[in-house]
């Protein structure tokens, strides 16, 4: 076991992935002078040389199409796109193309395709490198969408996700970067079939993923100071969404609390809530909850950001509310 | 699909200038009958005809060999034929049938074939550009010589991706061949209406891309331009781009009521017509005479004819399979 933050964690699967395997190379913007917007593939150039760390002119729909053709044409492209909001460049890529060729190609195609982007708010970007999409993502059938919330997960779920046959997008929020865990660097591949019970408690589940995840322990350890046991559910992986994980959650602690950053609107809370009502609806002690973020264009200003997304205060008021 | 070598001696080129003919007959005899079907309804959604436009295809793709990748867009029957996909599976495909080439997944624009590497039928206009400049990545990286031929319209030549591929496909020195189908409608709105510049051949010059207009009414001018330009590119030459200045004779689609343009102008291009244009051409060498083309129109007709029995015999997909084919299983 060795501690290093997110941002290595990444860096380290990048790099065993090429160490791996010849086809793996990566592409994006400024992922290789510059070491990446975030610093993720710092290094990686000199390691691996322009072939393999290809800086891309800023054309995201034609460099992520570009990974879809290398992918069908036997590359493992890995592509890095700089945030999720600049991923909007090329939606039209990533759902007529990537999600969909291998079903339009009667099964003739496949497009080993991954795709890493930061996501989420709570760094005064303001509303244009700042929100959180991954729900949008999940509605494709077609692809599959990650969301590592532990340095294990941001470690060994890229791992995994090189070795699939189809698209997959990982989602990494963007104030996890610099937060560090334990790493066990042998441990190669995770999983990105199942979500992950994060704490374990009995009397209410709190469903999340990506950075929300460290909220809802901490909001569960405030909980816990007053006799509530919360379970933590870390999602992790919203497409294919592993229901049965959740759903068993909530069954045994009949109360659901749902969270995420993302507007509440037709967000991928409600599509948790709907599996909830659809399969434990008769077993619920009160009505699903979700605490999302407030319908406004991520603000600039500290504290109205703050008020836009959920917290710890924001989760364990509802948990009060509700367990009376 | 023929990639013949060059023609050493007057008989072979008879032969050879014969099969261009009867490639060009077949994709207009093929479209005409699918055009009667889908009157009928037996084929459905949208269909987007090629006739006129034959030279191209059929010109083009002479060049290439069956190692070489080829992209196209939603009027790519012309393409799949030339490419030597069988007529039985992409008339299949036009019903839906699972026979068809993409397992009647995806009808008359999204047609594939990976054994042919035809890359597909993309009908989102400038959307498989991208993924031609990735398949020459790949081939690139693993040393391949080979071509991705990537054909695209005029109305392409307007989205971003146009600009972004030929950028990236000459900065990285991918080999490309860029081949646009210049048929002066982006749909119902012309070049003029569409683009500051109409030239569209002159556009490459803006990424150090060579570039040609070709007149895509003449098959034999159509594969002097590309032969040449394709093995460029596959020795490395970095990308090219041919501008094919052709014409649609039908509408966009089957649904279009043609406002935007006049009766004379399209009988003006159909005097142009490439197949009697290269009739005409065969029957003044004495390479044809009227008994030779009544052969080939009875073999080509045969050859249609049996793609529709195919398709009409053919299965459906069992509706279990709905999802099957998402995910790799």
């Amino acid at each position: 076991m060795k501690t290093l933050t997110y941002r290595e964690a990444v860096r380290s699967a990048l790099r065993d992935a090429m160490n791996r395997d010849p086809r793996v190379f990566l592409m994006g913007e400024d992922v290789g002078r510059y070491g990446g917007a975030f610093a993720v593939t710092h290094g990686l150039l000199a390691e691996f040389g322009p072939e393999r760390i290809r800086d891309t002119p800023l054309m995201e729909s034609t460099f992520l199409g570009a990974g879809i053709g290398a992918a069908l044409n036997g590359m493992r492209p890995i592509v890095e796109i700089m945030t999720i909001n600049f991923s909007m460049l090329c939606m039209d890529q990533v759902l007529n193309n990537a999600a969909t060729l291998r079903y339009m190609s009667g099964g003739q195609l496949s497009v080993p395709l991954v795709v890493r982007m930061a996501s989420g708010g709570g760094r005064q970007m303001a509303a244009q490198h700042s929100h959180s999409l991954e729900g949008w993502y999940a509605h494709i059938p077609g692809i599959s969408v990650l969301a590592p919330a532990t340095v294990a997960d941001a470690c060994g779920m890229l791992l995994a996700a090189v070795e699939e046959p189809d698209p997959v997008f990982i989602m990494e929020h963007a104030t996890l970067y610099p937060r560090e865990g334990e790493l066990d660097e042998t441990s190669g591949a995770g999983d990105i079939r199942k979500a992950a019970v994060r704490r374990e408690g009995r009397h209410v589940s709190l469903l999340t993923y990506g950075a929300c995840v460290w909220k809802a322990l901490e909001a569960a350890d405030r909980l816990a100071e007053k006799g509530v046991e919360a379970e933590v559910v870390d999602l992790r992986v919203l497409r294919p969404l592993d229901s049965e994980t959740f759903l068993s959650s909530v069954a045994k602690t009949r109360g659901a609390v749902i969270i995420e950053e993302a507007w509440r609107t037709g967000g991928f809370a409600a599509e948790i809530s709907a599996q909830i009502m659809e399969n434990v609806f008769d077993l619920l002690d009160w009505p699903v909850q979700r605490v999302c973020g407030v319908e406004v264009p991520a603000p600039y200003a500290k504290h109205m950001e703050d008020a836009s997304l959920p917290q710890v205060e924001d989760i364990v008021a509802v948990v009060e509310a509700n367990l009376v | 699909m023929t990639t013949q070598p060059a023609r050493a001696d007057t008989a072979g080129e008879t032969k050879y200038q014969l099969d261009l003919l009867r490639q060009m007959l077949l994709v207009r005899r093929f479209e005409e009958r699918s055009s009667d079907l889908y009157q009928m309804g037996n084929i459905r959604g949208f269909l987007h005809l090629y006739i006129g436009e034959e030279a191209v295809a059929v010109g083009a793709m002479q060049a290439f060999s069956p190692e070489d990748a080829i992209v196209s867009t939603y009027r790519e029957h012309g393409h799949a034929l030339a490419r030597g996909m069988a007529a039985t599976s992409l008339m299949a495909e036009l019903y839906g049938k699972v026979t068809g080439c993409s397992k009647g997944h995806g009808g008359s624009m999204h047609f594939f074939d990976a054994a042919k590497r035809f890359y597909g039928g993309y009908a989102i206009v400038g959307g498989g550009l991208p993924v031609a400049v990735g398949l020459a990545l790949a081939d690139k990286m693993l040393g391949r010589e080979r071509v991705t031929a990537c054909f695209f319209g005029d109305g392409a030549v307007a989205e971003g991706e146009f600009h972004e591929a030929l950028n990236l496909a000459k900065l990285w020195r991918l080999p490309v061949l860029f081949l646009c189908e210049n048929n002066l409608y982006a749909m119902g709105t012309a070049l003029a209406v569409s683009h500051s510049v109409t030239d569209i051949a002159l556009k490459a010059q803006a990424y150090d891309i060579p570039g040609e207009a070709v007149d895509g009414m003449d098959v034999l001018a159509v594969e002097a331009a590309t032969r040449p330009a394709a093995a460029r590119v596959r020795k490395g030459g970095g990308p090219e781009l041919l501008e094919f200045r052709t014409y649609r004779f039908r509408g966009h689609s089957m649904a279009d009521p043609e406002l935007y343009r006049t009766r004379e102008e399209v009988e003006r291009w159909q005097e142009r017509d490439p197949i009697p244009a290269f009739v005409r051409r065969l029957r003044d060498l004495n390479r044809l005479d009227d008994a030779g083309l009544a052969r080939l129109e009875e073999s080509v007709k045969q050859e249609v004819e049996e793609a529709v029995a195919f398709a009409e015999e053919s299965p459906w997909e069992a509706l279990e399979d709905l999802t099957k084919d998402v995910l790799t299983s």
